[in-house]
């Protein structure tokens, strides 16, 4: 064992950790359905880890049950991560197998599953978040970004003082503002990114670690 | 909202309606209405863990061929001062409107105002 590891397991580390912050800690990605949720992980776990977390679609609802990875190590410089990643399921308020047929070309029978399935994820997405120490909140950048289920999601965290990232997804499309997201949730930090290019998202490795590390009392229900 | 002869009804109800009721009552009071095919604008809204809650309660009940789920929009809640935050006065939930999402469609909404139009030709039987 080197010095370094025999450092990070000594009691002096892990007592410096209690008062200085976390170094580990259990992070979901949330976020309406189609913002780009699994893009984002996968971006991340391929830059740090060559591994991916899921498939991505441009049917909504693609991912249907919450998928993690544990002990994912992200570093700038002098200072890291160490993180739980999970993959949460697109929170929506409503699901109409009909659209899946109707927008997609699905059958009738797999828009039925897909429908039933997405509304399970949305519920195992909404219990996820007390068991999680940050969001990325992912948003679609070039979309309304006040929607009540962003509104939600940043209001169950806020009561919960837990750390909130906006990641500002699909900046490399024409019509991205990021502007408009800054300006509607200007009490939360606001990264422009493009997870399906990378652009951008050292930036978000630098903020993730510097607000998910800081130490915070959580707050429970 | 109520599918009558006349037309489309709105229920618009006061912070004292339901100031009464446990979470669980409110929940199952604001469903049970918009099910029926409702639109409610509640006074006071719902706090961020009920509206988490609804969102779930609602997936539960979504039935593919007569229920889809909810459209909801409401303002955040009020910002609490540090005084305020210290002496424990919680932030409070402002105006919420809900309703089937088959009938009701959030168009647009920011800090000052919610846009909502209903779905053509769902509203009136």
């Amino acid at each position: 064992m080197g010095l370094l590891e025999r450092f990070r397991e000594s009691r002096f580390s892990k007592m410096m950790f209690k008062i200085f912050g976390k170094n580990h800690a259990k992070i979901g990605i949330y976020g309406p359905p189609n913002v780009g949720k699994t893009t984002l992980a996968n971006r991340i776990l391929r830059d740090w880890t060559g591994d991916i977390m899921g498939s991505v679609s441009e049917v909504p609802h693609e991912t249907r049950r919450a998928k993690w990875k544990n002990n994912i190590r992200i570093d700038n410089g002098g200072s890291s991560l160490t993180m739980d990643l999970v993959d949460t399921p697109g929170i929506a308020t409503k699901i109409d197998f009909n659209e899946f047929m109707n927008m997609y070309g699905m059958n009738k029978d797999d828009s039925r599953v897909r429908a039933k399935e997405a509304t399970e994820g949305v519920i195992e997405a909404i219990r996820w978040l007390d068991d999680i120490d940050g969001v990325v909140l992912v948003m679609d950048a070039t979309q309304d970004p006040f929607t009540q289920v962003n509104v939600t999601i940043i209001g169950n965290l806020e009561a919960r003082n837990l750390p909130i990232l906006i990641a500002a997804n699909k900046i490399d499309a024409e019509n991205a503002s990021p502007a408009t997201l800054k300006s509607a949730f200007p009490q939360h930090p606001v990264i422009p990114i493009s997870a399906l290019t990378g652009y951008n998202t050292e930036n978000l490795y630098s903020m993730m670690i510097k607000e998910f590390g800081k130490k915070r009392h959580k707050q429970r229900r | 909202m109520t599918k009558k002869d006349s037309g489309i009804t709105f229920n618009l109800i006061s912070h004292q309606k339901l100031e009464h009721y446990s979470s669980s009552e409110k929940l199952k009071y604001i469903l049970n209405e918009v099910k029926e095919g409702r639109i409610l604008v509640l006074e006071h809204g719902l706090t961020p863990t009920e509206q988490a809650q609804l969102i779930e309660h609602t997936m539960k009940e979504i039935n593919h061929d007569t229920f889809i789920g909810i459209e909801i929009g409401g303002y955040e809640n009020e910002k609490v001062g540090f005084f305020q935050r210290v002496f424990g006065v919680a932030k409070k939930p402002r105006m919420t409107v809900i309703g089937p999402a088959h009938l009701l469609r959030m168009v647009h909404k920011d800090h000052d105002m919610i846009e909502t139009t209903i779905i053509p030709g769902k509203g009136v039987n």
